[in-house]
């Protein structure tokens, strides 16, 4: 009786555990061998459109046939070491002005009063739960030409001619800004509503003036959202496709889009897969941060 | 030394070399990793007992009280309940209830539903199952409590909810998880001799973890003092205070003073000890033999001795000091004695008089007497 | 506000906030009034006008896309609260097991990766599969429904697993100790007692897969094609008002959600409110 109950117990922990395990294993896992796979292998017409990077010859023979030429592409041609620079630069930009932005609001809302504290989350959170394509698109009609902001500068008279700033990597920085801004504002808030109030009385009372306890206490003490925030919008800005696609121009050179162009225009598939396993490898530090502060975060709710 | 106290007449089974207890730990070791969170504990607990694991924080007894429960296997040695070896039963299989710390009443469920919850798991019928529910809140004086949510209760309240959950289930064997340290002070003294009721009248065995001894002495049958994974002593609130067995039972349960020393000679019924920070030698009533030459502890606890001016007859122990501090408690004043060694002996003394004032005072010069038999002689 | 802040600070913090506000909605509301224009052109108001909800309701293809949309969410939304609140139970029960290091690493990995990495390893993955073993054949809504799971799988994960971390675990120790065995314990104690977060978790899941361009478009075929990229396709020839009036469709939707879910959250917090204060207890 008891061996067998031991024994329920085991199965019972693997029928829990082995269903995620196994998913993310076949379904996230092998997925990026298979991308760092195909990028070592070479681009041919046919289905798939790449040379297997095994293969079994007639007398059992096992060729392992590695192209780096994918790579070399990469390297050779200064549009992708570009695109690489300029999707970093932007992604830099729109999260200093998410933080700029998002810390002040994350601050008001922590130090307001319980009763209006859920209404102005429930206010950053909205637009998260709309589309976000949707909420890219609006700034079509806002930004362009012809489009509203041009019109009312033109009304108030403070420029003659219209902008151009829709097609241009401003236009791409404000709607990244736009789209990430909550991403930034609810982590920071998270550890702006957990700091002990007291700790700036305490500042105060010690003679420090409000600016000084704000720089040497809040600040500091801030500095775990600031980071998750920031990690939030860059990493996922800088492999954005959507918001360089619709708002940008064609000569806005981001690596989201030179991966779509070369995977759904060009249909090479080992190139496209050379530029994400390159993505991968740029985002490797700013990802293993990530996970380091989640993990502690798990530890410290334990 | 056990003759010697007064004991209850009608209830101490631990005495009789026949009776079989109802729990025994034999052996009994937990490791976490390379942490030894139990150690070799051999124990037996009888039906009827309210016994008590008293320790600091981190000394085994929680862990001692969860291997009983079922929620930590002990990785080695064998745990028996009522003569059945529970060490490798599942929780749900055991015939002992935990009342736990948080309490851990189910918030989504009404104080009846959380009381009902045991019941339901065995297979009760439901109009039994409705009678018991009603009976155990009477018990504990909930009854009109029962469609209330626990997030509706004082501490108070769930402690006694808490309890009554398990009580409903009728174990063998009930466990307390620190039941009291929830509750503020006032309210946990009530609690304790009313917990002893209702221990006393429903006659389950109580198993108690606490860190307090005040608790462990007012309600307990037996006590274990714990240590660092070991047992250090078994024994009735009388005995581990008056006859505490080690130094660290000593120091741990009241307060105690203690001179290290050596013994001197073993004459009838008197040992000598001299102490190299005192000037005479110490007499103790004999409590066992101790061989001369071999290295002891003298312990004396502030309320045997007394702070006089004069200095004591030849058949005291007699120590000179001087008065360094006087705490003011109200009912007692505690004296800081400082012995020409600088070290520091605590005195008790009850404040007798009204009005408050104190005849020695700072700087006084006095002396410290005991009699013999009220000292203890430790070797461990 | 608190001491120490004074009026003019206090009014400059709200002035940013009201900022921070109106760049959040902005656009928002813009959209919402033009979706009622009737001229096609952003600059000209030619009119309240219901029309471009009229034409939005009789195209076929928005229709379709939109059902398709719906069913990959519910489906995925449903899959990714299961397996993710297995994968939260087994980070805070399982202390230790082999390959620990490797399954938080798979959790966390998908809330920052580029979605269009995922994308096309997801598509990668899945040619490859059909070539080995003739499964899945095409893009489909399987194909769309599995690679949703796998990254909105890892939100409901963190989300579950907060509140399963800060849920008593001596509650579960008590149900065990009354006699409930741990299936029970798990269906009776645990799920109960997290169902927010399940709930939480799922919506979380509901929106990512219909909000979800990137991947879409790599797992999508021409017979599946979801919502979002439908839109795509019509935004990226350029504005078009019919747009307009389904994000004031799905605006409306969204704050109906959110006022009842916020609705019922106030009222639980008020519930939280009137309980009585108890001293915390004591570590042993």
């Amino acid at each position: 009786m008891t061996a067998l109950d031991r024994a329920v117990r085991r199965w019972g922990r693997l029928l829990v555990g082995l269903p995620p395990y196994a998913w993310l294993v076949v379904f996230f896992l092998v997925p990026f061998l298979i991308v760092i796979k195909i990028s070592l292998s070479q681009a041919i017409m046919g289905i798939p459109p790449y040379t297997p990077l095994l293969e079994w010859g007639e007398d059992a023979v096992l060729t392992i046939r590695i192209a780096l030429g994918s790579f070399g592409t990469l390297f050779g041609d200064e549009l992708y070491a570009f695109a690489y620079l300029n999707s970093l630069r932007l992604a830099a930009i729109a999260t200093f002005c998410c933080l700029l932005l998002g810390y002040p609001a994350a601050y008001a809302i922590a130090r307001s009063s319980h009763s209006v504290r859920n209404l102005l989350l429930l206010l950053v959170a909205l637009p998260f739960w709309t589309s976000f394509l949707i909420r890219v698109y609006a700034w079509i009609g806002i930004l362009k030409t012809e489009g509203l902001l041009n019109g009312l500068l033109l009304w108030l008279g403070v420029i003659d001619t219209p902008l151009q700033i829709l097609e241009t990597d401003l236009a791409v920085l404000i709607g990244m800004v736009y789209s990430y801004l909550p991403f930034m504002v609810l982590p920071l808030f998270a550890t702006l509503e957990k700091m002990d109030m007291s700790l700036l009385e305490a500042a105060a009372d010690l003679g420090c003036r409000p600016f000084q306890a704000f720089i040497s206490v809040t600040l500091p003490l801030s500095m775990p959202g600031i980071v998750a925030g920031s990690l939030l919008v860059f990493i996922p800005a800088v492999g954005e496709f959507v918001i360089p696609d619709l708002l940008g121009g064609p000569d806005t050179l981001m690596i989201g889009k030179i991966l779509w162009a070369e995977f759904f225009d060009n249909r090479d598939w080992p190139v496209a897969s050379a530029v994400a396993v390159a993505m991968l490898v740029l985002l490797v530090v700013p990802v293993m941060i990530f996970q380091r502060l989640q993990g502690q975060a798990t530890e410290g709710t334990r | 030394m056990a003759q010697t106290v007064a004991q209850r007449p009608t209830f101490s089974p631990w005495t009789d070399p026949d009776a079989v207890p109802l729990i025994r730990f034999e052996a009994v070791s937990k490791r976490f990793g390379d942490f030894v969170a139990v150690d070799q504990v051999d124990l037996s607990i009888h039906a009827g007992e309210f016994f008590s694991l008293l320790g600091a924080s981190g000394c085994g007894k929680t862990t001692l009280l969860r291997m009983l429960a079922g929620f930590e296997t002990p990785t080695s040695g064998r745990i028996f309940i009522d003569g059945t070896d529970v060490s490798a039963i599942p929780p749900y299989e055991r015939p002992v209830n935990m009342m736990f710390q948080s309490y851990a009443l189910f918030p989504h469920m009404t104080v009846e539903q959380n009381v009902a919850f045991g019941l339901k798991q065995d297979g009760v019928p439901k109009p039994r199952i409705r009678e018991k529910v009603r009976d155990v809140l009477d018990l504990v004086q909930m009854s009109r409590f029962g469609g209330r949510k626990p997030h509706q209760l004082s501490g108070g309240q769930r402690q006694r909810v808490a309890l009554a959950r398990c009580l409903a289930k009728e174990p063998k064997v009930l466990l307390l998880d620190e039941p009291l340290a929830a509750l503020d002070r006032q309210l946990r003294e009530r609690t304790q001799l009313e917990l002893v009721g209702i221990q006393e009248r429903v006659g389950i065995t109580f198993v108690m973890v606490t860190h307090d001894q005040g608790e462990a002495m007012t309600m307990s049958s037996r006590i274990a003092v714990m240590n660092s994974g070991c047992l250090e002593q078994v024994g009735t609130p009388v005995e581990i205070y008056e006859y505490p067995g080690t130094r660290f039972v000593a120091d741990f349960i009241g307060a105690a003073n203690m001179f290290e020393g050596v013994v001197a000679s073993d004459n009838h019924d008197l040992l000598v000890v001299t102490c190299p920070e005192l000037e005479r030698d110490l007499s103790i009533s004999h409590s066992g033999s101790v061989p001369v030459g071999a290295p002891v502890t003298v312990m004396v606890r502030p309320e045997k001795m007394v702070v006089q001016r004069e200095s004591p007859s030849e058949t005291m122990n007699g120590v000179k000091g001087v008065v360094a501090d006087i705490a003011y408690l109200g009912d007692v004043s505690i004296y800081h004695i400082a012995l020409p060694s600088g070290r520091r002996v605590e005195v008790l003394r009850t404040n007798l008089r009204h009005t408050g004032e104190q005849e020695l005072t700072w700087e006084d010069e006095v002396h410290l007497a005991w009699h013999p038999a009220n000292a203890m002689v430790l070797t461990r | 506000m608190s001491t120490g802040w004074g009026r003019n600070r206090a009014l400059a913090l709200y002035g940013l906030l009201s900022l921070a506000y109106a760049f959040l909605y902005v656009p928002i509301v813009v959209m919402i009034i033009y979706s009622f224009n009737a001229s096609r052109l952003v600059t000209v108001w030619g009119g309240f006008s219901f029309k471009w909800y009229g034409e939005l309701l009789q195209d076929e293809k928005v229709l379709d896309a939109a059902w398709l949309s719906l069913q990959v969410a519910f489906a995925n939304a449903t899959i990714a609260t299961i397996l993710g609140t297995l994968a939260a139970v087994v980070l805070v029960r399982f202390r230790r097991f082999r390959g620990r290091t490797l399954f938080t690493g798979m959790i966390a990995a998908p809330l920052v990766m580029p979605e269009i990495i995922t994308g096309l390893a997801m598509l990668l993955l899945f040619v490859a599969m059909e070539q080995a073993i003739g499964w899945p054949q095409g893009r489909s809504m399987t194909t769309i429904v599995i690679a949703h799971v796998t990254f909105s799988l890892s939100f409901v994960t963190v989300v579950v697993q907060s509140r399963l971390a800060q849920m008593d675990a001596s509650l579960e120790e008590a149900a065990m100790d009354l006699g409930a065995r741990p299936a029970k314990v798990f269906l009776v104690i645990t799920l109960p007692i997290i169902a927010p977060a399940l709930l939480a978790g799922w919506l979380l899941a509901f929106t990512l897969s219909i909000d979800d361009v990137v991947i879409s478009a790599f797992v999508s075929g021409p017979g599946a094609s979801p919502l979002p990229i439908v839109i795509f396709s019509k935004v990226r020839l350029g504005v078009s008002p019919e747009i307009n009036a389904l994000a004031t469709i799905v605006v409306a939707l969204v704050g109906v959600a959110m006022a009842i879910a916020g609705r019922v959250m106030l009222s639980r917090d008020r519930d939280e409110r009137h309980r009585p204060t108890v001293t915390s207890p004591q570590p042993v």
